[in-house]
């Protein structure tokens, strides 16, 4: 303050209030600074509370923001990227000793269990289409993807009433995710053996990885083993450590 | 004071009232979320430090690769930084549209926004400013240049927010991320942005100390006694 007198007084009770109302935003702003000064995460404290605000914004973008209908823009083979990274958690490439014994289950909470083999998916409804990879890093790369939606899946398994949550699990070491049952009933969301009209490499999750261009690229199960029908919501690899759980684009 | 001001200060002016409460609020809240939402955008920019699509050609940025400051980054990782960006950025959004509103439903607005007719008058202010001028051009509650600012930076908000929504949900909003150019370009303006809020936050802060002392009690207590008018 550049004025050394104290001012001037007009109505002691308002001016009171506001100087408890500036000290309290100078404390918060006194607290954010020496937060950033931290890189802080919140600390015991925060966290939960950040974790719990990042539950709304997962509610907001499942029942508000999601659209089950709208369709993620397709582009042309001509335009994929040269490159798309690809992620695992193991130490090394995760690769099957023997694909030939490779069987993909659907189990939980369904009227038929289901174990199918590479063959058995290929047979199945087909769809392929070129769209663009959101990463949660910020980056985005188009690819074509070529698989068997997950809602033919569902027509063939049938799921109980019950049934609200699919846990995806993979040989990639403990490395899974939790799905709503809407987003994986997206038309584009998609049980993908193929990738830019090539078998799915063992980088992008071979045999058969989840995809959908609806999530960010963490909530796409890559080696994928199993999907089991839930009634409680599955956390997951990212999730658990604090990345949105719903993770919509 | 004296070399920008040639009219004589009189001794001591009588307070008058100059920020409603809605607008002293508003304005310290925003000034301690924008700084959380800049803090934490900076540590989310640094999972990707650069923009466009993989393997395609890059905007131009000079902040390629940058890793900024320990000090200035807020959440520690990528995690942490998103929920605490995704934490503030609704009651930054209530507090703009709470300004906002009070802008339209008090009048205020007036004194504010930056018109055409505000365009000869800011040239003649910037000639003040320039020293090519010598009297103080006369004014209403801001000066041609301060409504050009102050219009300017709701516009700039309303962007952050705007741009801020197509890199959160590109699909569910992909007309508007279409709108800004697509998902990279959305980040590469949304990522400006923050360079805009920082220079004119410093350039604020400058004029304040500098030109109207007496203007950091008002935006704190609502009174004003300094030597600009409180009205138009």
């Amino acid at each position: 303050m550049i004025e050394t007198k104290s001012p001037r007084r007009h109505d002691g009770t308002l001016h009171a209030s506001d100087r408890r109302d500036f000290l309290r935003l100078a404390a918060a702003g006194g607290a954010a600074s020496l937060v950033a000064a931290c890189g802080w995460d919140g600390g015991n404290a925060v966290r939960p509370k950040l974790l719990s605000l990042s539950r709304l914004n997962d509610w907001v973008g499942e029942k508000i923001l999601f659209s089950p209908t709208r369709l993620a823009r397709t582009y042309s083979p001509a335009e994929r990227s040269r490159m798309l990274p690809s992620y695992f958690i193991s130490d090394v490439m995760p690769v099957l000793r023997n694909p030939a014994a490779w069987r993909f289950k659907v189990d939980g909470l369904v009227q038929m269990p289901l174990n199918l083999s590479l063959d058995d998916l290929t047979a199945m409804p087909r769809a392929t289409y070129t769209v663009k990879h959101h990463c949660v890093e910020g980056w985005s790369a188009i690819a074509t993807w070529h698989g068997t939606p997950v809602s033919a899946i569902v027509a063939r398994c049938q799921p109980l009433p019950a049934a609200k949550y699919i846990m995806l699990r993979s040989f990639d070491s403990d490395y899974s995710n939790g799905w709503d049952l809407a987003s994986a009933m997206h038309p584009q969301t998609i049980l993908a053996y193929g990738m830019n009209d090539n078998p799915l490499p063992p980088a992008h999750g071979a045999p058969l990885r989840l995809y959908s261009p609806t999530k960010l690229g963490y909530k796409m199960t890559k080696y994928l083993l199993s999907m089991t029908f839930t009634d409680t919501r599955p956390g997951g690899y990212w999730e658990d450590q604090g990345y949105p759980w719903f993770a919509g684009v | 004071m004296d070399s920008l001001d040639s009219r004589p200060s009189p001794p001591r002016p009588p307070a008058v009232r100059r920020h409603h409460w809605i607008v002293r609020l508003t304005h310290w809240a925003t000034a301690v979320l924008l700084a959380g939402m800049i803090s934490s955008g900076l540590q989310i920019y640094e999972a990707y430090a650069r923009f466009g699509d993989k393997g395609g050609p890059m905007f131009v940025s000079p902040f390629d690769a940058t890793q900024f400051p320990h000090w200035s980054r807020l959440g520690g990782w990528l995690a942490g930084a998103l929920n605490w960006h995704f934490a503030l950025m609704w009651p930054l959004v209530t507090v703009g549209l709470l300004y906002l509103f009070y802008l339209v439903g008090s009048g205020e607005w007036k004194a504010l926004l930056f018109r055409p007719r505000d365009v000869r008058p800011a040239i003649e202010m910037a000639k003040y400013y320039l020293r090519l001028r010598k009297d103080h051009p006369p004014q209403g509650k801001h000066n041609p240049l301060q409504k050009l600012a102050y219009s300017g930076i709701v516009v700039t908000g309303v962007l952050a927010v705007l741009t801020g929504f197509a890199i959160y949900k590109p699909l569910q909003f992909s007309w508007l991320t279409a709108l800004l150019g697509g998902f990279q370009a959305a980040r590469y303006w949304h990522f400006w942005i923050v360079w805009i809020f920082i220079g004119f936050t410093i350039t604020h802060v400058f004029l304040v100390f500098f030109v109207d002392p007496a203007s950091l009690r008002a935006i704190i207590t609502g009174w004003y006694r300094g030597r600009f008018p409180s009205h138009d």
